[in-house]
């Protein structure tokens, strides 16, 4: 039995509260549907190891070993990785700052706030490693079976970068209360953490248009340009790569640099924890003044006045900002795109049509969330003199307003090289965000906007069907855009998802 | 004009069990109703369905004369309705969280600011007038919601435990407010588990049991009733209480 408030007692304690809510969120207390849900994850799982086979296969095919495409290749795609990991353990670790729940409890009893912290981060770090062996594993699996046990050496690698990870994320966040404060330091942070996340691949995905006129990443990794510019083989830039592939005396320092940079950050950052800790907790209790309103009330139809409600409330949320911000990021590459090959053949343009039907899709599923379920005064608004089908295109119209606004000038530039590839993108968009919008409506709850950032594991099947439908209507603009007849086909398993989704979504009286 | 606020009969309704069972109650237009009943007694849902929030499985509600049911946005214009958990966005200030209330029932945009600015000052609201709602204590986000559920000037005001968690001062605040309104003709009707408040607000008092009615009346007919006079109000709710459940157990 651990000794309370030691380091193992508190680790329990996370660990017994993780599993449980995670638990609720995978069964909703329901043991059949546990039983559903475990058999659709070891369908999905076979179907992950399927795809892997066929990415390695061929791979493996002209042989793997330590040379420098392979180096350069492994090493390219672990960066890309990386950045996605590291932006996830930023915004784990402002949540530990952050978010309240029980840490007004802890940090008002005699337990020590430093042993909490460091459970706290190693969960980061821990959480890092979960969600980077659930998109990897696949991968990894099948290079264990097709090519012998030393690629289980990736394992140490991902759970070493993991650390590192959560090192860099405290290091990062606590510079940032040091230099920004309390205050504006989550804003920070998030933004930082999108542009982490997306800015690496973003980078490399605008050097391919610009040296290479193409849109994928891996032409870059795999030009012999950039193989030739690399350092030599005996460089320790590889070291990562050649742990990954088996190369024990290479594993030891990536482990150490990982697991130690970890260490060393809580040891030196733990004891300030609960100062930082109880400074965020004034900040929500900072008075926020706004220009004293001198100007008159507006008058408007009860439409306008909840459309104009909604676009001030987007426009002043504070999670907003990191759960769109990698969307509208991505949006920068078709963009480059588009102003690189201005005016030259209209082709180049194909590719950026799936990028931005997905984009719509993508931010009308979160806007829609929040003018939809993220209702704060959902009693007051049902309550109003006002019919409950207005209410809700009210907000549908403030929503596809905002996503028409942000990809109109992508679409304008488009029309000026190829009217039909724009109309294509507008009306795949418009399907897009559109779609989206429908399955937020059928799947709609009563909840607060803080709720947002849990609005994807709330409801599963709404958010596999908006992604579904998304990833489909995508695929119908690159073919419609290509002139194929093979667009109806994406298109009609787009609306098939539509259906399915408004079969199985809750029943309104 | 209709002398009652509102008339509710045979209203019921059902989640896994009966909540409200075939209830009828009258509320005279002018007057301050107390509801009261213990926890789970069905209060809020009654509540709940006559402000347009629930939908009943039977029964008709009628609120100064028009069908709730069949014209539920006439029956909003004249209704409002605060809960115990105040409904206010966090990222609006009070004055644009009355315009909002406002556009909704669509009050003359100059006659809402000036009548926000009144409830803002009346309530001691003005100092923040300009401040994020999400930076306020319970109490004044309670104030702001209900000074957003009086800026529309409503007839029948609905209130479900608007005293929770609230201090001294707001709580008076609160009271002086409704007392106010109703002396200026309004119909106010309010659950609250505290009983001295109904004791001294009330012009008459309902108790609500698993989901009924089982007595209502000025509280001197209350005490008439269990045939003890001077006593207090909440000795006469757990007699009433105590003798439904022993009713509903044999």
């Amino acid at each position: 039995m651990a000794q309370p408030a030691s380091i193992t007692w508190f680790a329990r304690h996370e660990l017994g509260l993780a599993w449980r809510d995670w638990a609720a969120m995978m069964t909703g207390g329901r043991r059949t549907r546990g039983m559903v849900l475990g058999a659709i994850l070891i369908v999905a799982a076979l179907i992950m190891h399927l795809i892997a086979y066929g990415i390695v296969s061929s791979w493996l095919a002209t042989g793997i070993g330590p040379d420098k495409p392979t180096l350069v290749m492994l090493t390219g795609g672990g960066l890309l990785f990386w950045s996605v990991m590291l932006s996830q353990a930023l915004e784990s670790v402002t949540r530990v700052y952050y978010a309240r729940a029980d840490l007004d409890l802890i940090l008002s009893s005699p337990a020590s706030a430093k042993r909490l912290f460091a459970v706290r981060t190693g969960a980061v770090a821990l959480t890092t490693f979960a969600m980077a062996c659930l998109l990897t594993s696949p991968l990894i699996d099948v290079l264990v079976l097709l090519d012998g046990p030393r690629w289980l050496a990736a394992f140490g690698v991902l759970g070493a970068i993991s650390a590192l990870s959560a090192a860099i994320a405290v290091a990062v966040t606590i510079a940032l209360f040091h230099t920004v404060g309390a205050k504006r330091t989550r804003l920070i942070a998030q933004i930082i953490a999108a542009i982490v996340g997306a800015g690496f691949i973003i980078g490399i995905q605008a050097a391919a248009i610009i040296y290479y006129g193409k849109f994928s990443r891996f032409t870059l990794l795999q030009s012999s340009d950039v193989i030739k510019v690399t350092p030599d083989l005996t460089s320790f830039v590889w070291l990562p790569a050649r742990a990954a592939m088996g190369d024990l005396s290479a594993l030891l320092p990536v482990a150490l640099l990982g697991f130690g940079a970890l260490a060393a950050v809580i040891a030196v950052t733990a004891s300030s924890y609960g100062h930082h800790a109880i400074s965020t907790a004034s900040v929500s209790h900072i008075r926020t003044e706004r220009r004293p309103a001198t100007r008159a009330f507006k008058s408007g139809s009860p439409k306008h006045v909840l459309r104009l409600k909604e676009w001030k409330l987007l426009q002043r949320d504070p999670w907003l900002l990191s759960q769109t911000l990698m969307q509208i990021l991505y949006l920068a590459p078709p963009a480059l795109m588009l102003w690189i090959n201005y005016g030259e053949h209209s082709g180049a343009y194909v590719v950026v049509v799936p990028v931005l039907v997905m984009a719509a899709g993508q931010l009308a599923g979160g806007l829609a969330w929040l003018a939809i379920s993220g209702e704060d005064a959902h009693d007051l608004v049902v309550t109003a003199p006002v019919s409950a089908r207005m209410i809700l295109t009210a907000k549908i119209e403030a929503v596809l307003t905002i996503i028409a606004i942000i990809l109109l000038p992508l679409i304008a530039l488009l029309a000026l090289s190829s009217p039909q590839i724009a109309l294509v993108t507008a009306v795949c968009a418009l399907l897009s965000a559109g779609s989206a919008t429908a399955i937020q409506l059928w799947f709609r709850v009563v909840a607060r906007r803080a709720m947002f950032r849990r609005r994807q594991v709330a409801s599963r099947a709404a958010t596999l069907s908006e992604a579904f439908a998304s990833i489909m209507w995508a695929g119908t603009g690159a073919l419609w855009a290509s002139s194929s007849w093979l667009a109806l086909a994406p298109a009609i398993l787009a609306i098939l998802v539509l259906g399915f989704a408004k079969l199985i979504s809750p029943r309104r009286d | 004009m209709p002398n009652a606020a509102l008339e509710i009969s045979g209203l019921s309704k059902s989640f896994d069990k009966p909540v409200v069972n075939a209830l009828d109650l009258t509320i005279r237009s002018g007057e301050f109703y107390a509801l009261l009943g213990p926890n789970g007694a069905g209060k809020t849902t009654i509540l709940r369905m006559v402000a347009g929030l629930l939908r009943p499985d039977e029964g008709a509600i009628s609120v100064f004369g028009i069908d709730a049911r069949k014209d539920a946005i006439a029956a909003k214009k004249i209704i409002a309705w605060v809960s115990d958990e105040p409904m206010v966005y966090d990222r609006l200030t009070p004055l644009e969280y009355l315009e909002f209330v406002a556009g909704l029932w669509q009050i003359d945009a100059t006659t809402a600011k000036a009548r926000a600015l009144d409830l803002l000052d009346w309530l001691g609201l003005a100092p923040h007038a300009n401040a994020l709602c999400g930076s306020f204590s319970k109490g004044m986000l309670q104030k702001v919601a209900l000074a957003g559920a009086l800026v529309h000037e409503p007839r029948l005001i609905i209130l479900d435990e608007p005293l929770t968690g609230l201090d001294a001062g707001s709580a008076r605040q609160v009271k002086d407010v409704l007392l106010n309104k109703v002396r200026g003709g309004v119909t106010v009707i309010m659950t609250t588990h505290i009983l001295e408040v109904a004791e001294r607000m009330a012009e008459r008092i309902g108790v609500i049991s698993n989901g009924r009615l089982i007595a209502e009346g000025s509280l001197a007919e209350l005490r008439n009733r269990i045939g003890r006079g001077n006593t207090s109000l909440e000795e006469i709710f757990l007699d009433l209480v105590q003798t439904d459940a022993q009713g509903v157990a044999a």
